[in-house]
C-alpha cells in the first residue's frame, strides 16, 4: 500500500525536477494518444519540439516568432505570478488585456492621422491605464464589499469582449473600412506602430517590457520588502496581518500590477502584430499565462522558460498540422496533458510516498 | 511581423530551399487555414468539404494541407507563412478577419496565390476574394419562413451586426413580409459564428418571445435541436444539416465550395490566374437550396422553387425597390436594384424590421 507523507518544506530537488518530469511524461503519453491517431509518435514529438528551432526550412521564421508569441504570455503571467503569490486571484486577465488595448488604440486613433513619435509611449500608458482601471473593479470590490475577485475578475472579461465586439463594429470602426468590421491598421501606421526594435529578432517592445518585468519580479521578490510581504501573505495571512502587512493595500497592489501588465501587453499587441482592434482580437493569452504562471512555479525565472515552452507547443502544434495532419484538438489535449502532468507531479514536492505495510484494524 | 526584411530573407531561404525541387513534377500545393473547426457541421465544415472535392478532382497532381482554428491576426500570418515556407503554391483563407494577414503576407510572397473568403482587401495582384450571394438563399429562406409562421413571429439568430449577416436579415425579411404583411422579426446577436451553447440558449429566448420559425447565421445544428424539442422549423445553414430532416430542418442554403476551388487551382496551375474578386450566387451554384421537405405545403414549395429560378436567371433581384431603409429614408426607387459595392458593405436595416442595429 502507498501513502504519501507530507514534507516539513517542499523538496527543493523535486521543485526543478516535477516540470523537466512533466515534459518527459508529457512526450511520452502525448506520443500514444499520437501513435493511436495514426502519427509515428517520435516524428510528431520531434516536429513539435525540435523542428520549429532547428528545421532547416522552418527555424529561421519559427525563431523569432517564439518571441512573439512567448511576450505576452510572460508579460501577463509575471503580473498574474505575484497576485497568486500572495493569494490573490485574477483570472480576468483576458478582460484587462483587451481593455488595455482598447484603451492605447483609441488613444492612438483619437490622434489619427498624426505621426508624433510621441504618441506610441502615449498608447502605452493608456494601455496600461486601460489594464489597470479593469483590475481595479475586482480589487476595489473586494476590499470594500468583500466580493470574490475570482468571480468578478472573471466575469469581467465578458463585458470586456462585448466592448470589444461594439467597439470593432462600432466606435472604433475604420471610416474607410466599407462597413466591415475592426479598426484602423495601427501597425502600418508611423506613430501607432510598435516595430521590431531589432529587425530579424521578433523583439518589438512588448518582448523587452516582458523580459524587464522578469528582472523587476525577480528583484522585488527577493530584495524588496512588498516582495517579503507577497510571499507571507501567501504563506501564513495571519502570521502576514502580525507583521503589519495590509490586506487591503496588498489587494490593489497585486491586482493593479497584473492589471497593468496586462493592459500593456494588449496594447503592445494591438499595435504589433494583431495591428488592429477586431471582434476576435483576443486570442486567449490571458487564460493561457495563467497556466504559464503555474508552469513557471510562480517564479519569474521559471515563467520566462514556461513562457517560452509554451510558444514552442503551440508553433510546433500548428507544423504538426501542416505537416503530418494532426487535427488541431490533438494538439490542444497534448498542451492539456502537459498541465495535468505538471500538477499532478505538484504532490511530489509537498508530499514523499512511503510504502506502508498493511495494518490490521 | 509586419517587417519586411526577416521575411525577405526568410523568402529567399525558402526559395534557394526548393530551388533544386522545382524543375521535376512536384504536387501542386494548396493551404486551407480556417478559423473554426472543420467538424463544425457549418461553415469550415463545407469549405473542407470543398478541399477534399478539389484534391480528388485533381488526384497526384495536387496536395492540400490543411490548419484549422487558427485565430485571426499574428497567429494566421505565421500559419500561412509556414504554410509557404513548406512549399505551398496557393493559400485559401476561409475567414473574413484573415484580410490584414492574407495581404501582409501576400506582399512577402509574390509568387504565390491568395485566396480570401468573404474579403474585400486586394492590396497585391497576388490576392484574390471570393464570396457568396448567401442573400440570394435567405431571400428563399425567408419567403418560406412567411408563409409557414403560425405565430407571425421569426427568430432571427445573428453572429455579428456586420454588412454579409445584416444583408441576410434584410433579403429575408423582405421576402416575409413579401408573402406576410403581419409578419414580425426578433434578431438575437449572439457574438460568435460557433458556440452550441449559446445559439441554444438564443434559441430558446426566440422561441419563448413566441417564435415558431427559426432562422439562423451562425454555423451550429444547436438551434435545430431545440426546435426539435419546441416543434418550431429552423433551416440549415452552410450545410444541409439533413440530420434534422423532414422537421425541424425544412430547407437549407448549403455553400458548394468544391467547383470554385477547382477553376482557381486549374488557372493557377496553367499560369491563367488572375486577380479577381467572385461574388457567386445561385446562378453559378456557389449556393444550393437543399431539399424542401414534407412539412412545406406543394403551393409554397413551388413558390419558392419559383423565386430561387428568377433569382438564378437574373430575371429578379432579391434587393428590388422601392425599398426605404429603417428610418423611412429611401434607399432604392421602385424597380431600382443596387450596384454590388454599397450592397457588399450594407450597414443598415430595411424599413419594417423593428429591431434595433448597434453599431
Amino acid at each position: 500500500m502507498i501513502r504519501l507523507e507530507k514534507r516539513p518544506t517542499p523538496s527543493r530537488a523535486w521543485n526543478i525536477g516535477a516540470p523537466i518530469l512533466a515534459v518527459v511524461l508529457t512526450m511520452i503519453a502525448g506520443g500514444v494518444m499520437f501513435a493511436l491517431l495514426g502519427q509515428d509518435p517520435v516524428e510528431a514529438i520531434r516536429v513539435i519540439f525540435w523542428d520549429p528551432l532547428f528545421h532547416e526550412r522552418f527555424a529561421a521564421f519559427s525563431r523569432p516568432q517564439l518571441l512573439v508569441k512567448a511576450g505576452p504570455l510572460i508579460l501577463i503571467a509575471i503580473g498574474l505570478a505575484l497576485g497568486f503569490r500572495a493569494g490573490i486571484w485574477n483570472i480576468g486577465a483576458e478582460g484587462q488585456y483587451i481593455m488595455g488595448a482598447l484603451f492605447g488604440a483609441a488613444f492612438g486613433l483619437a490622434l489619427y492621422p498624426s505621426e508624433s513619435p510621441l504618441i506610441f509611449p502615449a498608447m502605452v500608458i493608456a494601455g496600461a491605464l486601460g489594464g489597470w482601471a479593469w483590475a481595479m473593479i475586482p480589487a476595489i470590490l473586494k476590499t470594500r464589499f468583500r466580493t470574490n475577485e475570482i468571480l468578478v475578475s472573471l466575469l469581467l472579461v465578458y463585458v470586456a469582449e462585448a466592448i470589444l465586439a461594439s467597439a470593432a463594429t462600432g466606435w472604433l470602426r475604420n471610416p474607410e473600412g466599407m462597413g466591415f468590421p475592426g479598426s484602423r491598421d495601427l501597425a502600418r501606421h508611423p506613430g501607432t506602430d510598435n516595430p521590431e526594435v531589432i529587425a530579424g529578432t521578433g523583439m518589438h517592445w512588448g518582448v523587452i517590457t516582458a523580459f524587464i518585468a522578469v528582472i523587476a519580479a525577480y528583484v522585488l521578490l527577493n530584495r524588496h520588502v512588498l516582495g517579503y510581504q507577497i510571499k507571507l501573505a501567501g504563506q501564513a495571512p495571519r502570521a502576514a496581518r502580525f507583521a503589519g502587512v495590509n490586506p487591503g493595500r496588498l489587494v490593489i497592489l497585486c491586482l493593479g500590477i497584473s492589471g497593468v501588465l496586462a493592459g500593456m501587453a494588449g496594447l503592445f499587441e494591438v499595435s504589433g502584430p494583431a495591428g488592429q482592434i477586431t471582434i476576435d482580437f483576443n486570442v486567449g493569452y490571458g487564460f493561457t499565462a495563467i497556466i504559464v504562471a503555474f508552469l513557471g512555479r510562480l517564479h519569474p525565472i521559471g515563467i520566462l522558460l514556461a513562457g517560452l515552452l509554451m510558444a514552442l507547443t503551440y508553433i510546433g502544434g500548428e507544423l504538426a498540422q501542416l505537416m503530418l495532419g494532426v487535427p488541431a484538438s490533438a494538439i490542444q489535449a497534448f498542451q492539456g496533458m502537459l498541465l495535468f502532468f505538471l500538477l499532478a507531479l505538484d504532490v511530489l514536492a509537498n508530499y514523499r510516498i512511503k510504502r506502508a505495510r498493511e495494518v490490521v484494524a | 511581423m509586419k517587417h519586411l526584411k526577416t521575411l525577405l530573407a526568410v523568402g529567399a531561404v525558402a526559395a534557394a530551399a526548393a530551388l533544386p525541387a522545382t524543375a521535376q513534377e512536384e504536387p501542386f500545393t494548396v493551404g486551407f487555414i480556417h478559423v473554426g473547426s472543420t467538424g463544425d457541421m457549418g461553415w469550415s465544415f463545407t469549405h473542407d468539404q470543398g478541399r477534399i472535392a478539389m484534391d480528388e478532382h485533381f488526384g497526384d497532381a495536387v496536395e492540400t494541407v490543411m490548419a484549422e482554428s487558427v485565430a485571426e491576426g499574428a497567429d494566421a500570418e505565421r500559419v500561412m507563412t509556414q504554410m509557404i515556407l513548406g512549399g505551398a503554391d496557393m493559400i485559401v483563407a476561409t475567414s473574413f478577419g484573415f484580410g490584414p494577414a492574407v495581404n501582409a503576407v501576400a506582399e512577402q510572397f509574390p509568387d504565390v496565390y491568395f485566396e480570401h473568403a468573404t474579403g474585400f482587401m486586394r492590396d497585391h495582384p497576388n490576392v484574390s476574394t471570393y464570396n457568396a450571394r448567401f442573400y440570394e438563399g435567405r431571400a428563399v429562406t425567408g419567403h418560406i419562413a412567411g408563409h409557414m409562421t403560425e405565430s407571425n413571429i421569426v427568430g432571427y439568430i445573428g453572429s455579428y451586426p456586420i454588412p454579409t449577416v445584416i444583408r441576410g436579415m434584410n433579403s429575408a425579411f423582405l421576402h416575409a413580409r413579401e408573402v406576410n404583411p403581419d409578419v414580425e422579426f426578433r434578431m438575437i446577436f449572439v457574438g460568435t459564428w460557433f458556440d452550441p451553447a449559446l445559439e441554444a440558449d438564443a434559441a430558446q429566448a426566440l422561441i419563448d418571445q413566441g417564435a415558431d420559425v427559426i432562422l439562423q447565421h451562425t454555423d451550429s445544428t444547436a438551434p435545430h435541436a431545440v426546435s426539435q424539442e419546441a416543434g418550431t422549423f429552423a433551416f440549415g445553414q452552410a450545410s444541409d444539416m439533413a440530420q434534422f430532416k423532414p422537421a425541424p430542418r425544412i430547407t437549407s442554403v448549403i455553400d458548394n465550395w468544391g467547383p470554385f476551388y477547382i477553376d482557381r487551382v486549374q488557372a493557377a496551375m496553367d499560369g491563367t490566374w488572375e486577380q479577381q474578386d467572385a461574388w457567386e450566387g445561385f446562378a453559378e451554384e456557389r449556393i444550393i437550396l437543399g431539399e424542401i421537405t414534407g412539412p412545406v405545403p406543394d403551393e409554397v414549395r413551388a413558390s419558392a422553387l419559383a423565386l430561387r429560378d428568377s433569382i438564378a436567371s437574373g430575371e429578379y433581384h432579391p434587393f428590388t425597390g422601392p425599398i426605404n431603409m429603417q428610418d423611412g429614408t429611401p434607399w432604392l426607387a421602385e424597380g431600382e436594384t443596387p450596384e454590388d459595392g454599397p450592397l457588399a458593405g450594407m450597414n443598415f436595416f430595411v424599413e419594417g424590421i423593428t429591431a434595433e442595429l448597434q453599431n
